[in-house]
């Protein structure tokens, strides 16, 4: 088996008297889509702000391939929870922002989203503002932003949270056949505990906070995975009493 | 057009209720006899504004002038400002008390001062219409971009992007709505700064064609001056709202999705 690529080990981290993050280890390999599943305000989105630098832990090791991770290193590509796209810039031009900002010239970095347009069901709407899009396309742009940095993994924060369901089962599908055919090593952070069965390889699951990892399973399904499937049913059926579980106890920890 | 229909959809009430005074205003004058050295008529206002054209074109020159120059020189300031403050947190909590203080001087008792200082040329014009106009931008910018979106500036962190490339990419752009709501509220001090700064001494202007005509006991040319006026206001308020619509071409598409 490859050797992890991204490595936590007991990452602590607390705000002021807050205790958010109690010795949490986890890892992500090569290609692997791996989810950290946890009931809000688990301090989920934290333990992404210690991987792109915006806050360093209280203890603990973050590695990549096996080295200590500097602050800026520019290793992930980041999708925030919202879609996060700038309403003054048309479509193709908040695509282009992660390479612009790498020093790209802004004709460059068009001449690489374009051919990207059609994969994200963009094409056609390269010219339109955010503001005259729907939700999934909105989130599918700010992703095209996410992937054509081409960092070496993503870091994705309950990217479809603010979507509808429907519109979230679709982009959900979407999400895992982009995935089986760009092989992204992707760290997705979410509360929906389908999406996580849905979307993963591996899933981590969270205590409320402090949060600790309760548990690590695996999601040994096939690809792709038709939503209701049976075995997918009790996996999620599972991951429902885990965190129930997880949040009774979690409160009575001293 | 359907744009146009709306245009005149939200301006003829506004039409609607002007004409409505002014023919109350016309109706008063004419019934109760009062003569035009106590109120004169919107007519005779007109038609003595008509008479003395010349006169009222040749003195809004100078105030146009001291107007745009003014505003020109305090949005550059404020615009400047803003930018050392935005970076500076020591910086804006010395000079924002400062400014404050600069707004509670009461313009009747700094604008004589400024002229006795600086002479009756342009620059205590330039100055006075800086003054009034320069705290509204100022105030407006700084929290425009306060109000840049957290995730935006999240995301931008994780781009790697620096300070300045985080504040030219996304707390400009950002500040902007709040920037036009500032700009639109100091454009109508601006004109009333300039006729201010005039009427405490000057050789030309709107300002002390007033102080003339009032000196002459001549209200009518008096309301025709504060006419002009108003229309220099208006027509800089409009085109701040055409500077905003160029500027910001995504803000249609806003108000059309939030309807």
């Amino acid at each position: 088996m490859s050797p992890p690529r991204l490595q936590l080990e007991g990452i602590t981290k607390a705000f002021g008297q807050t205790q958010v993050l109690d010795g949490i280890d986890l890892h992500v390999r090569e290609g692997e889509f791996v989810s950290i599943l946890g009931p809000s305000g688990a301090g989920k989105s934290t333990l992404f702000q210690l991987l792109i630098g915006g806050i360093r832990p209280d203890r603990g090791t973050i590695r990549f391939d096996g080295t200590p991770l500097a602050a800026g290193e520019g290793r992930f590509a980041f999708m925030p929870q919202r879609d996060a796209l700038m309403p003054w810039r048309n479509i193709l031009d908040n695509a282009t922002l992660g390479l612009e900002v790498q020093g790209m010239s802004r004709a460059k970095a068009r001449g690489r989203v374009l051919p990207l347009l059609a994969d994200f069901g963009l094409q056609g709407f390269e010219r339109h503002y955010p503001a005259q899009l729907s939700g999934g396309m909105r989130q599918r742009a700010a992703l095209l932003r996410t992937v054509v940095q081409d960092r070496e993994m993503l870091l994705l924060d309950e990217p479809f949270g603010a979507l509808d369901a429907l519109t979230r089962t679709s982009m959900q599908r979407w999400l895992e056949a982009m995935w089986k055919r760009h092989r992204w090593t992707a760290l997705l952070i979410t509360h929906d505990v389908r999406e996580a069965v849905y979307l993963s390889d591996r899933i981590y699951v969270l205590s409320a906070r402090p949060a600790q990892v309760l548990h690590e399973i695996r999601v040994p399904l096939p690809r792709p995975r038709a939503a209701g499937f049976q075995e997918a049913s009790a996996i999620e059926a599972n991951l429902l009493d885990m965190l129930f579980t997880g949040q009774t106890f979690a409160g009575d920890k001293p | 057009m359907p744009k146009q229909s709306s245009f005149f959809a939200r301006v003829w009430p506004a039409a609607l209720a002007i004409g409505f005074l002014l023919a109350a205003w016309q109706l008063y004058v004419d019934l109760s006899g009062l003569s035009p050295t106590l109120l004169p008529s919107p007519a005779r206002i007109a038609q003595q504004a008509w008479i003395h054209r010349q006169a009222l074109l040749d003195n809004s020159v100078p105030t146009i002038r001291a107007t745009l120059l003014g505003f020109s020189c305090s949005l550059t300031a404020a615009f400047l400002l803003s930018i050392v403050m935005d970076f500076s947190r020591p910086l804006r909590r010395a000079l924002f008390p400062v400014f404050i203080i600069s707004q509670t001087l009461p313009l009747v008792a700094i604008a004589p001062l400024v002229v006795l200082w600086f002479g009756f040329g342009l620059m205590p014009k330039i100055m006075l219409v800086a003054l009034v106009t320069f705290f509204p931008m100022l105030v407006a910018l700084v929290q425009g971009y306060q109000a840049t979106e957290q995730e935006i500036a999240l995301l931008l962190h994780a781009m790697g992007a620096s300070r300045w490339r985080a504040f030219r990419l996304a707390r400009l752009p950002s500040a902007l709505p709040l920037f036009f709501a500032g700009l639109r509220i100091s454009i109508t001090y601006a004109v009333v700064g300039a006729i201010f700064a005039e009427y405490s001494g000057a050789a030309r202007g709107l300002g002390i064609y007033i102080l003339n005509a009032k000196n002459n006991f001549r209200p009518d040319l008096v309301l025709a001056a504060v006419a002009v006026s108003a229309t220099l206001t208006l027509i800089l308020f409009g085109m701040t709202a055409l500077i905003q619509r160029l500027a910001m071409p995504w803000i249609r598409f806003e108000q059309a999705a939030a309807r």
